[in-house]
Parts: structure tokens; C-alpha cells; sequence
């Protein structure tokens, strides 16, 4: 099913190829340096795709309310990315032009959102993630800094919604247990890839990953153990783990994903409504 | 760029009619009430620029608010506006007005309370159900029609109501 792309760590700070527009061609209201628009495109392209992935399941969520909560959050990480974006280049072509190699994100965020439990797993690990980070941002003067204060604010509301499900499906039925110990399980192996440095943030934000990675381990480890769930002890780096997003190496339920994500702009160039 | 009397008469004018625009999602408060019109400058013969600030990043209403602020100001004499989006410092929702929050909950939805500056720490005030006044309301939802609002219901009245969620 979400076969990884592997161990493979290739040029890491490489900015995107393969007929993407680079950071080079970005107008003069852009981020100039390259390494804060790889920045830039590493956390845009989170919050693009994932925003992406929930919005998938309009139609879907198992209560009305849950539509709304997902379409909302989708909604939030949307602003989040066409800011990011429009630092690097036009945030059209960026999300709609760019070959499935020249993607930035954590492979974390392109999982598909299987089960219930697996979209709650998903949303546990990258919320506490990006709310961690962003607060970091937001307290350190940078690049970041002015979008951070703003989406930190946000994302604590993900994060709080991705906790009260983790607990109530935990601590639920067996059934409820059963699935929500299977995702938390079937993720863990994406979450070592959050904490390797994204150079441009470390260069300008002082991020330290290392402290950013014991926070998040002590934040849903209290979570998990919170809703009876048992932390994974499984490898989450290094090893035979998944990683390479932030080189362009993406898993293969991507491609898919982005098929139907850029079929309508490519089809129909310029299309408006 | 140094503002003469005149301009500056001309620009609190500006500022007025552009926070006289009714937000498109919430008509029943202007975006002056709403607390996101930062500022209002001229910059040059008949141009002028407008500080617009999100309440969230992802709000769709922005393109509207922009466009019926062009529109308005267009209305008013001035050929040439440009609405700038500004993110600092982050809006929130400290920054409407109290006349706003009257008129939220004139129109059943439950105003955000003073004081929040982060997230959804829970606060001791008790959100009060626009309906019947009762202060004994649960949270059904922290997401709901808009970004900027939870679903909340009235133990009391049994009401279920929209609440301008604390950002």
C-alpha cells in the first residue's frame, strides 16, 4: 500500500527542478535567498498537501460536524500555504505545475487518510509538530516570524482537536482501540523525518531540532498514554524508515494524489469560475 | 512620505467608508467592528492604500472584503486603490469593537470573550447562550460554519448556537 521511498538521502537542500518553477523566477516580492525560499517551499508544501488530504474527505467524515471541523482546519493550512508559496513564486504554478519530485513536504502529510483513526494519527503527529515549530517561529525573530505569530494561533485549535479524538478513540471501544493503536502504529515510521533540520529556518530562526524533537516526544507520548494507547518503540529514523520527502522523494500514493489535485488546472489552463 | 492636514482629513475619511464595508460572511458588523482595517494611506493624486489583516489566514472572505473595499472607495472618488494584506501584528479577537460584539449577539451568535491571546486554553469565563442569557452552555464542536466559529449548545434553552471563537 504506502510502499516509502526508502532510506535514500540525496542532496538535501537541492531547491526543485524537473520544470518546476524555481526559487530564481520568483518576482521581486519574494524571499530572495534561497535557502529561506527552500524553507519557505518545505513548509508550504506541508500544509498544501495536507490541507489536500482533508479536504478528501468532504462527503466522507462519519458526523456532519467532523465534515466541517476537517474542511475547516484544510481551510486554515490553505492560507498557511499560499502565503508560504507566494514567497517562493506564483502560488499557482507552484501547486499546480510542479512534477511530483519537486514536492518539499514530509511523506507524513501525502499519506492517504485511510481510516478515521489514520486521519487523526496523521493529524496528532504533524499538528503537534507544526504547532511546536511555529511557536518557535513566532518567539524568534526571522523570515518566519510574522506568519508564525499569526498560524501558531490556528494550529493550536488542530492540535486540540487531533488530542480530544485521540483520546476519545483510545479510551473508546475496543474497536475504537483496535484502530486508533493501528494508525498511531502504521505512522510512526514518518515521524523521524519532522525533525531533520530545514536549513533555512535553522539559519535564520535558531531552531534547535533536537530539543523541537524531545518536546514532541514528551507531548504525545503524554497523549497516547493519556487515551490508553501504547507508544510505538518502533524505528523512526535512520534504519529502514520512511524519509526523503524534504529531498523530493515522495511514496507512491503522492502521485495519485497529486493526479487529481492538478488535473483540472492542467486540462483546462486558466480556467475560472 | 509627509502628510499634509488635508490628506490626513482625507485619509480618516477613507478609513471610515472602508471600515463601513459590511463583512461578507457576518453582515451584521462592519469591518471597523471587526477590527481589520489597519490603516489608510494616501499615496499620491487620487491613490490610496488599504491595510487589510485576516482574522485566519485561510479566510475566503478576504478576496470579498478587498473587492468591496475597492468598490466603495472606487464609489468615493479615489480611481486608483490598492488593498494591501498585512499579517503584523496578528489580528485577534481583542480587536473587535464592542459595539461589534453587541451586535453578534443581538444576532445569536455568542461574541468571543476579552483576554483570550492563545488557543483554545480554557478560560473560566462561561460562554453565554445569545438565546436566553443562561451561562450553562456545552461545546458541541470547536470548528462550525466559518473558521472563526464553534458550535456550541444551551443546556437551558436547549438552543444550539454559533460561538466567535477566542483567537
Amino acid at each position: 500500500m504506502t510502499a516509502p521511498t526508502g532510506t535514500h538521502r540525496t542532496d538535501a537542500s537541492a531547491p526543485p527542478s524537473a520544470g518546476a518553477p524555481t526559487p530564481e523566477a520568483a518576482s521581486s516580492t519574494t524571499a530572495t535567498d534561497p535557502a529561506i525560499s527552500a524553507a519557505a517551499l518545505a513548509l508550504g508544501d506541508d500544509a498544501l498537501v495536507l490541507s489536500h488530504r482533508l479536504g478528501e474527505w468532504a462527503g466522507h467524515a462519519p458526523v456532519l460536524e467532523e465534515e466541517v471541523a476537517l474542511a475547516n482546519i484544510a481551510l486554515d493550512l490553505l492560507g498557511q500555504a499560499r502565503i508560504l508559496l507566494s514567497q517562493v513564486g506564483d502560488e499557482d504554478e507552484l501547486a499546480y505545475l510542479r512534477e511530483e519530485r519537486a514536492f518539499r513536504n514530509l511523506q507524513l502529510v501525502e499519506q492517504p487518510g485511510g481510516d478515521f483513526a489514520h486521519t487523526i494519527a496523521r493529524q496528532l503527529y504533524f499538528s503537534t509538530y507544526q504547532a511546536l515549530l511555529y511557536a518557535e517561529l513566532a518567539r524568534t525573530e526571522g523570515p518566519f516570524t510574522a506568519l508564525a505569530a499569526k498560524a501558531v494561533k490556528e494550529v493550536d485549535y488542530h492540535r486540540d482537536h487531533a488530542e480530544q479524538w485521540t483520546l476519545r478513540l483510545g479510551d473508546g471501544t475496543v474497536e475504537s482501540h483496535t484502530r486508533m493503536q493501528r494508525a498511531v502504529d502504521a505512522l510512526w515510521r514518518y515521524t523521524g523525518e519532522m525533525f531533520q533540520p530545514i536549513d533555512g529556518i535553522t539559519a535564520t530562526h535558531g531552531i534547535n531540532w533536537t530539543a523541537l524533537q524531545e518536546l514532541w516526544d514528551t507531548s504525545i507520548g503524554e497523549t497516547l498514554r493519556g487515551a490508553t494507547l501504547t507508544v510505538p518503540e518502533t524505528p523512526r529514523s535512520d534504519g529502514w524508515t520512511a524519509g526523503g520527502g524534504r529531498q523530493g522523494l515522495h511514496t507512491e500514493p503522492f502521485g495519485r494524489m497529486l493526479a487529481e489535485m492538478q488535473h483540472l488546472h492542467r486540462s483546462h489552463p486558466g480556467a475560472t469560475w | 512620505m509627509v502628510t499634509t492636514p488635508v490628506e490626513s482629513r482625507l485619509e480618516e475619511h477613507l478609513k471610515e467608508l472602508a471600515g463601513s464595508v459590511p463583512d461578507p460572511e457576518l453582515p451584521m458588523i462592519t469591518l471597523a467592528e471587526l477590527g481589520v482595517v489597519r490603516g489608510v494611506h494616501i499615496t499620491g493624486p487620487g491613490s490610496v492604500e488599504v491595510e487589510l489583516t485576516p482574522t485566519y489566514t485561510g479566510c475566503p472572505a478576504v478576496e470579498t472584503m478587498t473587492a468591496d473595499i475597492e468598490t466603495v472607495l472606487h464609489e468615493h472618488g479615489m480611481p486608483e486603490v490598492s488593498v494591501r494584506r498585512v499579517l503584523t501584528p496578528a489580528w485577534s479577537t481583542d480587536d473587535i469593537t464592542d459595539e461589534g460584539r453587541r451586535k453578534l449577539a443581538a444576532s445569536g451568535i455568542a461574541p468571543p470573550r476579552p483576554g483570550a491571546t492563545h488557543g483554545p486554553v480554557p478560560l473560566t469565563l462561561a460562554v453565554r447562550c445569545p438565546h436566553c442569557g443562561s451561562t450553562d452552555t456545552e461545546l458541541l464542536s470547536r470548528f462550525s460554519s466559518t473558521a472563526c466559529k464553534a458550535l456550541r449548545r444551551c443546556v437551558a434553552c436547549r438552543e444550539p448556537f454559533d460561538h466567535f471563537k477566542e483567537l
